[in-house]
């Protein structure tokens, strides 16, 4: 009797400790480094097809209107993508990069869209209140590949840059679609003029 | 002998990787101390003073009117400022300054707020940037922590 509850104990005692490891390694991990995610939505459809893994702790929404690079089979099949967190930690994007960030509408919502312009650029907007917009400092010009379906900065502005969130690398499922997602400025959409190079 | 030392190293590392786990949790998730450096916040924070910010608010998204919040600077993500939010979604603001005579005001638009700090004639605030996405707070400043001759220490609310 006292030998079963000596185990019972000690069984006790490992499951929290393991607890108390493995919940913040992954949950740190799943932050600062890389997660993966479900893409809902037609505005990167095409391209990017996201699925939602860690959608329990998270709670994490992307819609994403982008061009058909993401989602090129709509609601039936959903890209699943592979987010990195750390290849931005300096807030280090190139243009056609595609990222996700925090919506600037609804900030429980994230959207996953394409690097258009960064800082200092000056581009030609696509339905947006001003024609010509030169992206201030601190803040980026994001755009979805599909433009007619898309929900980006000719909608809500240039975004700042402490709302980016991760960086889309791979496309992991379906497995037909596995491929790594190089940055890619569509050439209708190139600034007018770069300040950095 | 080097067995030894590469398993001392090994457990030292796993340590090392296990707290610091725990400290971007306990950050990120809970709260933290912080120094605030700057006039725009005079007289309810001097500069240098050391505040305790708290994140629970912004995750359950329960930010109200009033409250000082830690903010990611719009203009430089990698800086952080803090003020006070004047005007949540659909609040009226007013966004003259206060030495202008006619006044103009706005409606503060979906997912932002209006942040302003209380020294009014020493702060950059949303009256020069605009305003702010919510996605861009850090955390809501709960406690202020001041030291006193008399005391040890004393923590306000």
């Amino acid at each position: 009797m006292a030998q079963a509850q000596g185990l019972g104990r000690r069984y006790i005692k490992a499951f929290f400790k393991g607890f108390f490891v493995a919940v913040p390694v992954t949950v740190t991990f799943l932050d600062r480094v890389a997660c993966v995610a479900r893409v809902e939505g037609a505005s990167m459809q095409v391209f990017l097809e996201i699925s939602f893994v860690y959608q329990e702790i998270k709670r994490c929404l992307f819609t994403d209107n982008s061009k058909p690079s993401l989602n090129p089979g709509g609601r039936e099949a959903s890209d699943v993508v592979l987010l990195n967190h750390w290849s931005i930690r300096n807030y280090d994007v190139q243009r056609g990069d595609i990222v996700s960030l925090v919506s600037p509408r609804n900030p429980e919502q994230k959207i996953i869209k394409r690097v258009i312009a960064l800082e200092g650029d000056i581009i030609k907007t696509i339905g947006y209140k001003k024609k010509y917009v030169k992206v201030p400092h601190g803040h980026i010009w994001v755009e979805g590949d599909h433009h007619g379906h898309s929900f980006d900065s000719n909608a809500f502005g240039p975004v700042s840059l402490g709302l980016l969130h991760a960086r889309a690398t791979h496309i992991l499922w379906p497995p037909q679609r596995w491929q790594k997602l190089q940055p890619m400025l569509p050439p209708e959409r190139k600034p007018l003029h770069r300040e950095q190079e | 002998m080097l067995r030894n030392a590469l398993g001392k190293a090994f457990r030292f590392l796993g340590y090392t990787v296990q707290y610091g786990c725990i400290a971007h949790c306990a950050f990120e998730y809970l709260g933290g101390i912080v120094v605030c450096s700057g006039p725009s916040m005079e007289p309810t924070i001097q500069n240098s003073d050391i505040v305790f910010s708290e994140s629970l608010s912004r995750h359950f998204y329960c930010i109200r009117k009033g409250d000082i919040v830690i903010v990611k600077s719009p203009n430089d993500p990698k800086s952080n400022i803090c003020k006070r939010v004047i005007g949540l979604e659909g609040d009226k603001v007013c966004t003259s300054n206060p030495s202008d005579f006619l006044k103009s005001h706005s409606y503060v638009p979906k997912g932002h707020v209006w942040l302003e700090g209380d020294n009014l004639r020493n702060s950059t605030d949303s009256r020069c940037y605009g305003p702010v996405p919510y996605g861009l707070i850090r955390g809501r400043i709960c406690l202020k922590i001041v030291f006193s001759t008399k005391m040890n220490g004393t923590i306000f609310v």
